[in-house]
This record gives structure tokens, C-alpha cells and sequence, in this order.
């Protein structure tokens, strides 16, 4: 998955209709197959962490304690590699440039689909299948297939030199942000369209005695509702951008401008081979979107399951 | 796209209000909310898609005005097959990539997914450290991956007191990849069952059961049926993300020696030396293709509930 990325996915309405219900959750005795089963899950789990845990293990050691004895051995610890790799891998400014382009396109992203999810939603005109066709297909066209024009449709808008140091939008925040979120707008539209679909219709009802106008309704009826739905959502798209390297990597010229994790090609030039080196910024890369696991996990899966919760 | 919401029948089945009954300005709001949104997705991703195509079948240097350019027939087409050196070694790449990703790596996230789902309780910290990988990204992936499989200070290497420089080797650094991309879409996949498998009416299996089939034949003849949307869901998205693999060999080498792939070839004849519009076009064309049949399998299953 680029951006993987992305690929992005649902599972969809159709998938999971029912409502998961409880099962017994009484002690069952453990039998060989259970053991069996287990044992299987607990040695794949482990072999699955190898990388990771090695990763970071590699981050707290000295390189020139590892060169000399190998990784197999024990000692050397240091914090050091994390502070070199932050200072030459200039990665407090990339963490900015991260931000500054995830925000701006989870909230662009965010507003625009949820104001077509819900014209789709809340009125039955038959353009609405299409539209929401049209949506979900451009979530998942390969973005190589559209650089070449979308690359020269760039270079030949022109803009002040106040305003993009190239005098056009390749190489600035604002055209790669549009991008995003003219990627992600398919995915939110469809997860959004789905839920507030299971929105009850009376609930306009009352508003349109009192004359709300659509707006209104979508303002302060709709939106408010689909808190949950948005939530999980805004998480998944940060992880996602906050991931995305293609677009970034060949939208972005200038190397100061580049977010965490498409400049990685540079982190690695930076650091020689010092593996260490590597290791640290990795984890310090990761660690983001790892922390946003943790604390948003509910989100995340519920983000990615979304559509079953088409009642 | 951009036709608007007000220009359309209502539908007399569902819709009780038509946009005709709408006031003034609620068509007006009603309107900018569709085109807006309907506008950047057109400039920006079907606008795109389009030009694709017809740069294919044009000679346009890429500086020159467009109207210089000249129309060429299936030249790029032809030359794509017939002579770039790395056209058939990419196409062969990325089917290896679809091939180990669908047979290997999707049938074993179904696998977990079920073991998992079997045991209902005590699998929070498989289930965790399994979805760990697919919140990184698949660039990072290629990154930690490097601590594995580096030749000199490698995790692999040293414990197995070889010197095989895994990313290196134009034989085998395809398969090097592929290790790293599983590690992520096993996990990935794993979550889309066990969704899938969460909503499935465990009266269902119960039955299965007690009519004396064993575990192996429940899941042919109940489970695995039963979960028919997700699996084409779960195939197509592999798919999918097969054809548009490129994150990953780009960290790695760029996509050289033995990484190309149709993603890191199109990218080459724009962000490269030399800009070859027309030729990255039509690889671009050919991505389209055979993307516009997976998408467009997608969206029925996906929308389907919505006709």
C-alpha cells in the first residue's frame, strides 16, 4: 500500500451488517487445540516484532561499540544516536513541515466530504450514485498514472515569487495539500455517506418546520452527529498523510520543505552507513503515528471498519 | 460531475423533496457543496487521469506549446514493449508482487485473522503487535527493513554468518522487498477479516458444527462463503496495491537493478534526467487499464447497497 499509503479501504456496508454479538466469554478449558493455536499466534506475533524491536534496540546502541563487537553482543547503550539523528537529519523541521501540510488537508479533507456525504445522504437524486462513484474510484487510481500531467499542470500555474520561491505550484505547501486532499475526499466521502445514510430522516423533519436551511441542517444537525464517524476518520487520515511519500516526494523539490517521511531517501545519505543512526531516526519517525495507535486504537479500527456500521 | 444537483430528476421512490422544492438559497448552498468538493477531485485526479491518455498519443516534449504537439499512433505503446530495456522486467516484477502478496501474504492474514477470532479473548496483544507495521509507512518499512537485511551490520546476515547483501542483488532484493511489504499487508489484512468475521452470525458456524463438519470444512462450506464482499474487497485491494507498489523500492534504490516496477518507471520519465511525456504517458495508460477494472469491481461491490 503506497500511501498508503495508502490504499484505503472499508470494509463495506455489505460486509458486516450485523451488530458483533457477545459471546460466551466463559472459561473454556484448554485443550491441545487451543494450546496449539496459541503457541502458532504467539510465535508469529514475536517473529512479527523482530524488526521493530531490533530497530530499536540498534537506536540505543553505539556505533562504535557495535562495529567492533557486532550486534549479537550486549552493551554500549546510549542515548546519543537519538540527538545526532535529530540534529542531522533536521528533523525538527521536517516534523513541522509534516504538520504543516497533515492539518491543513484532514480538515480540507474532512469538510469537503462531509458536505458531498451528505447532499448524497440526505436528498435521493439519482446523480448522487454517480457522484459517489465518481468519489471512491479517485481514491484508488494509481497516483503515478497522473503525475506526469498533474506534474505540468503545476509548473505551467503560475504564481508570485512572494509566494512560491519556484514562481509556480510545484514545490509549494498549498499544491501538495490540495493533492492529498483531493485523493483522500473519495474515501471520507464514501465512509461518511454510509453513516449518515443511518441517520433517521425525522430527525430534519422538526428542523425544517422551524426553517433551518441546509446549511443549518448540515451544520448543526448532521455534523454534530457524525462526531464518532469524523473522529475516527480525522485519526486514520493523519496516520495516512502523515505517511504519504510519493506525492511529496515529487512535488517537493526544495529539501527543507519536506515532511518526516519522505525524507527518509536524505536521512540515510546523512547518517552514511551508521545503522544506529538509521535505527534512531526511524523510531523517532515512527513514533508519531505509533503514539496515535495507542491512544486512538478504538478509532483507527473503528475508522477502517466504518462502513459496517451501516445500520 | 460538475452538472448541478438542481439540473436533476428527483427520484420519486425515496426522495419526497426534490431540489425543485427547494428555496433559492438552499440550492445555491446545496450546489457549492457538490461542486466544490466535485471540482478539485475533477482538476486533480480525473483531469489528470485523462491528459494521461491523450499525452500517450502525442510526441509533446513537455515545454513547447501543446499545440505543436503531434499525434503518433501506439508508438510510445509499441516502444514500451519493444525496446525500453526495463518495461518487461517491471510488468514482470509487479505480477511477482501481486502473485506472492494474494497467494502468500493475504491467504496468511486471513489465517491469523481466524485463529484470532476463534479465541475471542487473550489475543489483544497479537492483535496489536501484528496491526503495528501497517501504521508505518511503507517507506519507513523499507528503512527498518535495511537494519535487517543490510550486508555488513545486518540482523540476518549476523545471525545466519552470511554476507548476502539482500537489497543489493538483483536476484533476490525483489523477494527482500516482498518480505517487508507482507509484514505490513499481513497485518493490514488481518484487520479487514477480522471486521468482517465479527459480523458474521456465529449461529451460523454453530450450525455448521453441530451438523458433525469439522473445523477445516465449516470454513470452506460456511465461513469463507459467507464472507464473500470481504474477500473481493480484500483481493481487490491487494490488488490494487500491487499495481501501485512504489514507496518501498524508491527508498530502496529508486527502483533500479532489479526493483523496477511500472510505478518507479512512469516516475522516472517525469523526475528524472530527461522528461519523456509522451512514453511515461503510456506507461501511465497501461497502469490506468488495468486499474480501471479493478476500481471499477470495486465500487459495484462497494455501492452495492446503494442500488
Amino acid at each position: 500500500m503506497s500511501t498508503t499509503p495508502a490504499p484505503a479501504s472499508a470494509v463495506p456496508a455489505s460486509a458486516a451488517p450485523v451488530p458483533a454479538t457477545p459471546r460466551p466469554t466463559g472459561r473454556r478449558p484448554w485443550t491441545r487445540g487451543r494450546i496449539l493455536v496459541h503457541l502458532f499466534l504467539g510465535v508469529v506475533t514475536l517473529l512479527w516484532l523482530v524488526p521493530l524491536v531490533y530497530a530499536v534496540l540498534a537506536s540505543l546502541r553505539d556505533y562504535q561499540f557495535t562495529a567492533e563487537h557486532g550486534y549479537l553482543s550486549f552493551g554500549g547503550f546510549t542515548l546519543d544516536n537519538y540527538a545526532t539523528a535529530w540534529e542531522s537529519g533536521g528533523l525538527g523541521r521536517k516534523f513541522l513541515n509534516s504538520a504543516i501540510i497533515t492539518v491543513p488537508a484532514v480538515v480540507l479533507t474532512l469538510l469537503l466530504s462531509s458536505m458531498v456525504a451528505f447532499v448524497i445522504a440526505r436528498f435521493s437524486w439519482r446523480i448522487n450514485i454517480f457522484l459517489l462513484a465518481a468519489f471512491t474510484a479517485a481514491n484508488l487510481l494509481p497516483p503515478q498514472a497522473l503525475l506526469i500531467p498533474l506534474f505540468k499542470m503545476f509548473q505551467s500555474i503560475k504564481l508570485p515569487l512572494w509566494l512560491s520561491s519556484s514562481g509556480n505550484l510545484l514545490d509549494t505547501y498549498a499544491g501538495l495539500i490540495a493533492v492529498n486532499t483531493a485523493f483522500q475526499v473519495g474515501f471520507c466521502t464514501f465512509v461518511l455517506s454510509n453513516y449518515m445514510k443511518a441517520l433517521p430522516k425525522a430527525i430534519y423533519e422538526s428542523a425544517m418546520v422551524d426553517g433551518a436551511s441546509v446549511w443549518t441542517q448540515y451544520w448543526r444537525i448532521t455534523l454534530p452527529l457524525c462526531r464518532p464517524s469524523l473522529a475516527a476518520l480525522a485519526t486514520l487520515q493523519v496516520t495516512w498523510i502523515y505517511n504519504e511519500f510519493f506525492w511529496a516526494t515529487v512535488l517537493l523539490q526544495s529539501g527543507d520543505k519536506l515532511p518526516v517521511t519522505s525524507s527518509i531517501t536524505n536521512l540515510s545519505g546523512a547518517f552514511f552507513t551508521d545503522n544506529n543512526l538509521v535505527a534512531a531516526g526511524s523510531v523517532l519517525i515512527a513514533l508519531p503515528t505509533i503514539l496515535i495507535y495507542f491512544i486512538l486504537q478504538k478509532h483507527i479500527i473503528g475508522g477502517l471498519t466504518l462502513g459496517a456500521t451501516k445500520g | 460531475m460538475s452538472t448541478t444537483p438542481s439540473t436533476t430528476k428527483k427520484t420519486a421512490s425515496r426522495a419526497p423533496r426534490g431540489p425543485a422544492s427547494l428555496s433559492g438559497r438552499d440550492r445555491l448552498t446545496v450546489a457549492l457543496m457538490v461542486i466544490v468538493p466535485s471540482l478539485l477531485v475533477t482538476a486533480l485526479v480525473w483531469v489528470p487521469a485523462l491528459a494521461s491518455v491523450a499525452l500517450s498519443f502525442t510526441d509533446w516534449d513537455g515545454f513547447g506549446s501543446l499545440t505543436d504537439a503531434n499525434f503518433v499512433g501506439a508508438r510510445w505503446y509499441v516502444d514500451a514493449v519493444t525496446i525500453y530495456p526495463a518495461f518487461w522486467p517491471a510488468v514482470w516484477n509487479n505480477v511477482i508482487w501481486l502473485v506472492v502478496l494474494v497467494f502468500v501474504a493475504t491467504p496468511m492474514g486471513m489465517l491469523l485473522a481466524l485463529l484470532i477470532d476463534r479465541e475471542v479473548s487473550h489475543t489483544r496483544f497479537y492483535q496489536t503487535s501484528l496491526y503495528l507495521p501497517v501504521m508505518l509507512s511503507m517507506a519507513l518499512v523499507g528503512f527498518i527493513w535495511q537494519l535487517m537485511f543490510s550486508r555488513d551490520q545486518g540482523l540476518i546476515n549476523a545471525v545466519l554468518g552470511t554476507s548476502i547483501d539482500w537489497y543489493g542483488n538483483p536476484d533476490i532484493n525483489i523477494y527482500s522487498a516482498l518480505v517487508a511489504t507482507s509484514w505490513r499487508h499481513v497485518g493490514y489484512v488481518m484487520l479487514l477479516y477480522l471486521a468482517g468475521l465479527k459480523g458474521l452470525d456465529p449461529a451460523l458456524r454453530e450450525a455448521a458444527m453441530i451438523d458433525g463438519a469439522g473445523e477445516v470444512k465449516t470454513f470452506i462450506h460456511v465461513t469463507f462463503p459467507a464472507l464473500m464482499p470481504v474477500n473481493i474487497i480484500v483481493l481487490v485491494v491487494t490488488l490494487i496495491d500491487s499495481l501501485r507498489a512504489f514507496d518501498l523500492v524508491w527508498v530502496i534504490n529508486r527502483g533500479r537493478n532489479g526493483l523496477e516496477l511500472l510505478a518507479t518507471e512512469v516516475t522516472r520519465n517525469i523526475v528524472g534526467e530527461a522528461q519523456r511525456i509522451g512514453f511515461g504517458s503510456a506507461l501511465a495508460t497501461i497502469m490506468l487499464l488495468i486499474s480501471s477494472v479493478l476500481v471499477a469491481v470495486y465500487v459495484r461491490v462497494a455501492l452495492k447497497e446503494d442500488q
